[in-house]
Parts: C-alpha cells; sequence; structure tokens
C-alpha cells in the first residue's frame, strides 16, 4: 500500500492535509488544517460534512491533488448515452461500473464504499482495487448519472467516461472457462490418482476383484478430462494441420489421444491398468501452464486508442439550444460547441471564437497553435481558450487520427515472430513419429504384433511434450513478474522473447528521453533583485507552463499587484508593475531582433530596456549518457522527433549518431522510418510516449510506452515502462535474453527425460507406474529449474 | 471388503460435492478479486469521530 515515507511525516506541517503537496504561501486553513489548494479543501470539507474522516485514517495524505478541471457532464442526462454506460438498469435502481484511476490505496477504497453516506440514493459500492473499478447501485429517480458523476469528482475521484474499453466481460469469461476446466481436470487427477495406487503397488489375489472395477472407474474419470478440459488441444491441434503447421498442440494432442484410447484397450479387454492417472495428470498440468501463460494485468489497458480520449459526447448548436449527442452521430455541417479543454472530436472550421489549440497528442509539439477564423482545425487538438465553436467538415471515421490508425500498414497483420517452442515443435513431431513408426516397424518386421503396438503407443506416451510445454510459459511468466515489481509491464509472455531479438532501438525524444520535470532554464544577462520581483510578479499571472518555470526559477516570494496584465498566447505576456511596463515572450512580440532561433527563448523588457532573455532547454533522463552508452555497445540507436531541430546540439554529446537522430518527424514519417529500417532486415524496439507515436509503436516489432503515468496512458503497444524503471532498460534486455537461455537449457533437460523415456517405451517394456512417476518428476524439475533460474539471473542483473 | 465399493462411491460422491461447490463460487464470481477482500475486512465498522493526526 501507499504507506508514506517517515520523512515526509516531519515536513507535514507544510503539506497538505489531503494530498500531502508542499502548501504555497497563500495556505488554505479549515479545522486546522493545511490545504494546498482550494480543490483539497473542499473535498475534505465534503468528507468532513458526512462524519468520512476515516479516510484519513488509514493511510497519511491519501488524496491527490485537485487541480480545476472543469469538466461538463450534460451529456449524461441524454438517456441514449447513459443508457449505453450503465451495466443494468430498471424501474428504480441503476447499477454502473466507473473506471477511476485515481483508486491507489485502502483510504480510497474505504472511501468509495461508504458513498452512501454522502448521499443516500446510492445503495451499495464495490470496488475491484486492482482494476481500479468501482461499480455503484444508485436509484436513478432520485440521483441522476450525471450527479453521480459529479459527486465523484467532487471528492477527487473523478472516472474516466469512455464507451471503449473499460469494462473488459470477454477477457473474463474465457478466464473463468480455463480455471473451470483446470478444475475438472484436477479432481480427476486426485481421484485417479488415488484409484491407482493399489495397481501400482500390486493387489493381493483376493483383492483381484476390485482391479476391474478401479481400472473401469478410471475410465469414466478420463472422459471428462480429455473431452472437457483436454478439448482445447485437439481443436488447436486440428486448426494447425488444415493450414498445414506443426505446432507444439500436435504431440499434445496425440498423446492425450493415443493415451486415452491404450487404457480403453486395455481396460476393456482386462488386459491392463491402461495410462489414465498419467493423462488425467498431463492435462491438469498442461492447463495449469496454459493458465500461468494467460496472467495479464487487468489495471493497464494495451488496446486502448485514440478513441478512449475523445469525450463521449459533443455539444451541438442547434438554432437556439445546445444539445449534447454521442460522438457517432456527428454529421458534416453540425455546428458544435468546444469548451476550454475539451478535446476536437472531428476536423473542422473555426467558427467563432480564439482558438488557442494545443496538438500534443497528434504531433507531439508541446507548444500550442493558434487558428484563425475560417481555418480547418484537426481532430485531436485540444482548445485551451474560451469556448468555440466549429463546424464539422468530415466525421470522426475519416479524420486525421483515425485515418493513422486505420492506416493499413499497421492494420495489417504484423509478422508473427516464431518463438522458439515453435520451431523446436516442427521438428519434435516428425522426429516423434519416425520413431513411433520405426519402432512398430521393427516389432512388426520381427513378428511381434502385440510388441508393435505397444511400442508405438508407448513411444507417443512418453514423449508427450509435457515439460517441453511448460518451459516457456513458466519462464516468461516470472521474468514477467520480475519487469511487473520493475515497473515494466508487458502485454504478454509472447513480448519477452521479442525483446530477446531486438537488435535496433528507436527513441522518441518528448516525454520519452526528457524528463518529467520539464526543463533547464539558463538567463543570460543581469537582474537586480527588483527587476526579478518585476518579473516574477508578472509570470505568475499566466498558466503557460514556462512562465510557472520561469516563477519557480525566481524563486522570490515578493510580489507586486500587476495592472492592466494582458496574454497574446503564444506571443507572451505583459502588464504595468510598480509603474513598469513589463513585457515578457517571443521576439516578435517584443520587437527586438532575437539571439537565436530556439523556440525556448523567452526575452524580457522593462520599460522599453532589454533585460535579457531566459532560454529553456529540456531536462533529460537522469543517466541518459550512461544509458545509450551501454545500449549502442549492442544494439542500433536512432532518435525521432516531432519538434524543431534547436535540441539538436545538446543532444550529441549523449546521442553521438548524427545521422540517426531526425527532427520535424510527423508521426507519419516515424511509421514510414520504422517500416525502411524493418525492410532492412532490422528488428526494431520503439519506445515512444504515446498516442502521436501509436502507429510507430504498432509498426514496430516491439512497442515500448514510455509514461510517467501508467494509469492515465497505455495505447496499443506491446509494454508499458513507467519512467521511474527507464534506466533499467539495458537490464531488461540482458533478463529477456538469460530468460530465452533459460527457455533453451530447460527444452535440453525435458528432452534428456523424453529420451530415457523412449529408451524404454521403442522396447515395449514401459509399464503405467513407469510414466505415472516420468512425466510429474520431468514436469516438477522444469517447474522449479525454470523459476528458480529466472530468479537468479534477475538476481544478477539486478532486477530483484 | 464389499464395503469398499461403498465407501468408494461416498468418497467420490463428496468429492463431487467440492467440485460444484468450487464451480459455484466461480459463477458467483467469488475468485474475480482475490484483493480487495482481504483489506476491506480491516476496515472499522464504526467512524470513531476523533481523526486527530
Amino acid at each position: 500500500m501507499n504507506n508514506l515515507s517517515p520523512q515526509a511525516e516531519i515536513k507535514a506541517s507544510t503539506q497538505c492535509y489531503h494530498c500531502g503537496n508542499d502548501c504555497p504561501d497563500e495556505q488554505y486553513h479549515f479545522d486546522e488544517k493545511e490545504f494546498c489548494c482550494i480543490g483539497c479543501q473542499s473535498v475534505y470539507q465534503i468528507l468532513s460534512e458526512n462524519q468520512l474522516c476515516n479516510y484519513y485514517a488509514y493511510n497519511n495524505t491519501p488524496g491527490k491533488t485537485q487541480s480545476d478541471k472543469l469538466s461538463h457532464y450534460d451529456y449524461l442526462d441524454e438517456p441514449k448515452i447513459a443508457g449505453a454506460l450503465v451495466d443494468y438498469t430498471d424501474d428504480t435502481i441503476s447499477i454502473i461500473t466507473f473506471y477511476i484511476p485515481a483508486i491507489h490505496c485502502s483510504s480510497c477504497l474505504w472511501l468509495l464504499e461508504h458513498l452512501y453516506k454522502i448521499n443516500s440514493s446510492i445503495v451499495s459500492s464495490r470496488i475491484d482495487f486492482l482494476k481500479k473499478q468501482v461499480s455503484i447501485t444508485f436509484k436513478h429517480h432520485e440521483f441522476s448519472l450525471r450527479e453521480l458523476v459529479i459527486m465523484l469528482s467532487s471528492i477527487g475521484y473523478e472516472p474516466v467516461i469512455s464507451l471503449q474499453d473499460v469494462v473488459k466481460e470477454q477477457n473474463k469469461a474465457s478466464d473463468r472457462d480455463l480455471i473451470k476446466k483446470i478444475a475438472v481436470a484436477g479432481f480427476c487427477f486426485g481421484n485417479v490418482m488415488l484409484l491407482s495406487f493399489p495397481e501400482y503397488f500390486g493387489l493381493a489375489s483376493f483383492e483381484h476383484q476390485f482391479k476391474s472395477f478401479f481400472g473401469w472407474l478410471n475410465l469414466v474419470f478420463a472422459i471428462p478430462v480429455v473431452f472437457y478440459s483436454g478439448r482445447d488441444y485437439f481443436i488447436s491441434a486440428w486448426k494447425n494441420l488444415r493450414n498445414k503447421v506443426l505446432n507444439l498442440d500436435f504431440p499434445l494432442a496425440l498423446g492425450i489421444a493415443i493415451m486415452f484410447i491404450r487404457s480403453v484397450f486395455e481396460i476393456v479387454s482386462g488386459t491392463g491398468a491402461g495410462f489414465v492417472d498419467t493423462l488425467c495428470g498431463l492435462v491438469f498440468f498442461l492447463l495449469i501452464g496454459r493458465w500461468v501463460q494467460q496472467r495479464t494485468y487487468h489495471h493497464l489497458s494495451f488496446e486502448r486508442d485514440y478513441r478512449s480520449y475523445f469525450p463521449v459526447a459533443v455539444t451541438l448548436l442547434t438554432e437556439d439550444t445546445e444539445k449534447p449527442i454521442p460522438m457517432d452521430e456527428l454529421k458534416v455541417g453540425d455546428r458544435i460547441l468546444i469548451r476550454n479543454n475539451e478535446v476536437i472530436p472531428a476536423d473542422t472550421i473555426l467558427m467563432k471564437g480564439d482558438a488557442v489549440i494545443d496538438f500534443s497528442f497528434v504531433t507531439g509539439e508541446s507548444s500550442p497553435v493558434q487558428k484563425v477564423l475560417g481555418e480547418v482545425v484537426y481532430a485531436g487538438g485540444r482548445q485551451i481558450n474560451e469556448a468555440i465553436e466549429l463546424e464539422v467538415i468530415k466525421p470522426v471515421s475519416q479524420s486525421y487520427l483515425t485515418s493513422l490508425w486505420n492506416n493499413e500498414a499497421f492494420e495489417g497483420k504484423r509478422k508473427k515472430m516464431d518463438t522458439f517452442s515453435d520451431t523446436v515443435s516442427r521438428y519434435f513431431s516428425v522426429v516423434l513419429l519416425l520413431i513411433a513408426f520405426g519402432a512398430a516397424a521393427i516389432w512388426w518386421i520381427i513378428g511381434e504384433n502385440i510388441k508393435a503396438w505397444e511400442s508405438f503407443t508407448a513411444v507417443l506416451i512418453i514423449a508427450c511434450p509435457c515439460a517441453l510445454a511448460l518451459s516457456s510459459p513458466f519462464t516468461l511468466s516470472a521474468v514477467l513478474s520480475i519487469f511487473d515489481r520493475n515497473k515494466f509491464y508487458l502485454k504478454n509472455t509472447a513480448v519477452v522473447e521479442q525483446m530477446a531479438r531486438i537488435n535496433t532501438l528507436v527513441f522518441d525524444k518528448t516525454g520519452t528521453i526528457t524528463a518529467p520535470e520539464g526543463f533547464k532554464i539558463s538567463f543570460e544577462g543581469d537582474l537586480n533583485f527588483e527587476e526579478k520581483c518585476l518579473i516574477s510578479s508578472l509570470a505568475r499571472n499566466s498558466g503557460h507552463p514556462l512562465s510557472r518555470e520561469m516563477v519557480k526559477w525566481i524563486k522570490i516570494n515578493e510580489y507586486f499587484p500587476v495592472n492592466s496584465y494582458k496574454e497574446i498566447p503564444g506571443k507572451g505576456i505583459e502588464g504595468i508593475v510598480k509603474n513598469k511596463l513589463v513585457r515578457i515572450g517571443s521576439a516578435s512580440f517584443l520587437n527586438i531582433n532575437s539571439v537565436k532561433t530556439d523556440t525556448g527563448t523567452v526575452y524580457i523588457q522593462i520599460d522599453d530596456h532589454y533585460a535579457g532573455y531566459f532560454s529553456f532547454r529540456q531536462r533529460w533522463r537522469p543517466g541518459l549518457k550512461e544509458l545509450f552508452g551501454k545500449l549502442s555497445k549492442s544494439l542500433g540507436m536512432h532518435l525521432l522527433s516531432g519538434d524543431q531541430d534547436t535540441e539538436r546540439e545538446f543532444l550529441l554529446p549523449a546521442f553521438p549518431w548524427e545521422d540517426q537522430m531526425h527532427f520535424k518527424q510527423s508521426p507519419q514519417n516515424k511509421l514510414d522510418y520504422i517500416k525502411s529500417l524493418q525492410q532492412n532486415n532490422k528488428m526494431v524496439m520503439m519506445l515512444g510516449d504515446g498516442l502521436n507515436d501509436a502507429g510507430a509503436l504498432k509498426q514496430s516489432d516491439l512497442g515500448i510506452a514510455v509514461t510517467d503515468n501508467i494509469n492515465n496512458f497505455s495505447p496499443g503497444c506491446d509494454a508499458i515502462l513507467d519512467g521511474a524503471g527507464f534506466e533499467k532498460l539495458p537490464r531488461f534486455i540482458k533478463q529477456a535474453k538469460d530468460a530465452v537461455k533459460v527457455i533453451h537449457i530447460s527444452f535440453g533437460i525435458s528432452l534428456t527425460y523424453n529420451v530415457i523415456g523412449l529408451f524404454f517405451a521403442v522396447q515395449g517394456l514401459l509399464s503405467p507406474l513407469f510414466a505415472a512417476i516420468l512425466m510429474p518428476l520431468s514436469t516438477v524439475t522444469i517447474i522449479s529449474f525454470t523459476s528458480i533460474a529466472t530468479h537468479l539471473f534477475a538476481r544478477k542483473n539486478k532486477l530483484t | 471388503m464389499n464395503i469398499l465399493y461403498f465407501l468408494i462411491g461416498c468418497s467420490v460422491l463428496l468429492a463431487l460435492i467440492f467440485l460444484i461447490a468450487f464451480f459455484w463460487a466461480m459463477k458467483n464470481g467469488q475468485n474475480d478479486d482475490t484483493y480487495t477482500p482481504g483489506v476491506r475486512i480491516l476496515f472499522d465498522d464504526d467512524i470513531p469521530n476523533e481523526n486527530n493526526k
């Protein structure tokens, strides 16, 4: 759980009681507690009015910062939209499941399950902590869906409302199905083992009456194991045969079938005990291996695409009314209203208002773009100024982002890489069949027909590659959980093997190799104390990130009142402070000659006197240079950026491969660049920050999204890497390679077992007891070897 | 020794009951979330109205 370190408690006097952030100078006091902002304070007020202060008892500072979000939820009153969101509804109650990224500690859990204390119309609420979901039952006549969402937001748990991926029922169903099959197989395995023991240990003569009874009973238990639990292996083997592929499922299905047939034959004819025990054990272990392989992270969504970032509804303007409508009902010619901080859902023309659009989603460019009336505004931008009116020229499905997502290049199936076990199993099946038929043929030539049948079936039974089939899933899932502990989340186990084969790395710049804290600031020129105060007083009025960085850099807590403050977005700010006209902004804004062409330069003018400039440089993630140095030893390095090339000279010391560094790359450029690398037979791993790299991430052989907030951002990719784990990248790659090594060794071990078994099998000497010992023994060896070896390698790679 | 037939019948029946119980639990979603209930049980029922830190 998220317990804070003792250090944090010492500083408690300056910390926000709700979220734990440092409190600014003008503190918000309430109830003898201090808050960093009005948002946190109001959450506390709501909670204390409803006697929910236990929230603060379970964890220190359990809240998340309440930045002022101005979301509009009017659309939730539209029955059509609400109907699509709720799970269940009848005359009085509705049930809805929300995905709430802010859920992170036991306080959250406690609070969200006590919602009924805030409003009595909420019947109950249940949290699924790992999935960060809460399902709420409420009386929809007394308390509308919109009110519910507003209430959740007001206490700091704003749900992510999206029609796309929030609740994934399908996964759950297949998972449950597998567990049922395991349960049946385990149940039968246990009973069969019990009933087989007398046979193994030998029966006294007076007990022989039980022999056939036990045999028939075993057969009854084998039926559900073969036809229910083991069904998938037959289906898969048959499908693969039809596609002329021999995978590991073929010898498995063959082994299961032969074991069942021979057991039926022996028991019915009364000639032997059959191999029911081995059969049930085999299916049981195989299914467990499959279950281990299927483990996924429910709280991360790897399939989320741009649509989940789009609003669920847009405000449609008709003659005299505003009406929210669902996104897919948007038509060409519709007039829509986009408020501050809303995403533009379709390609549109600006009709009214002052549009300043942040396209960082689409292009990666961090500075917002100003649009004039009549200009085309592409979908995916976020309006950061006043409300604007737009006319739709292309509905959602044809817009820019959509066209990128539907690009054939990455709609078309990615070339599926053969895993190691795929390669091995092709040869394995052929060799196995050769041995089986060979043994049978030799015995038949000698004239021992019964021996021929016995050896043929025994070969197929003993060589059934159970241990072989388990070595990959167990190794890879151990690696998965090691990576997970290091905040590196893979979509599935196959990604590990893919990672081990990578020979080329492509990095995106912004958000990937840059640190989340932002900029490195330096100032050219002289400033005295008073001038610093003037600049700081003016800049703190602006919400622009560079202004905020400036205020932080100056670090003076003395402010003067500002008169006639003006902000021209994308240009600069000005105002009169202590009777002096202070102007901060770009060279063109101040009418002076620019020193550099950098976009990251901000000039200062005080009373027409030029005082110098700030230059802002992106700060890199710690240890970037060493990281690049290490990686470049074995991998080709490339860097792509959507930004201007002003950073080139700062990047060169860390990234000395100048001709593999490209700037001003659009998402399509990035995608094409990766494609061209792949055409030169490179295995490309792409590290990008998110949506604007989505195309490239999908095109690459292994796409990793680097993000500092895994819950909020997870575009279509193979893996998600927490920014904090970025410097461990070489170790992750090493670990993936070691994992493949472990798989190779364990294949060797299980083949040794197979050879030992085959030695007896070809002679027709295989007894049920021998098979019943060898099969579990090899399985246990493989499982313990893979997990111990993988963890030893992890320790060696310092990934514990 | 014929009692063995009866005993084995009993044991299989008992095991079947457990299997059915497991299926029932699965269907009710008892295994869907294995983390949250463990935390939930630690919460106090009532609100002690002092929350001084």
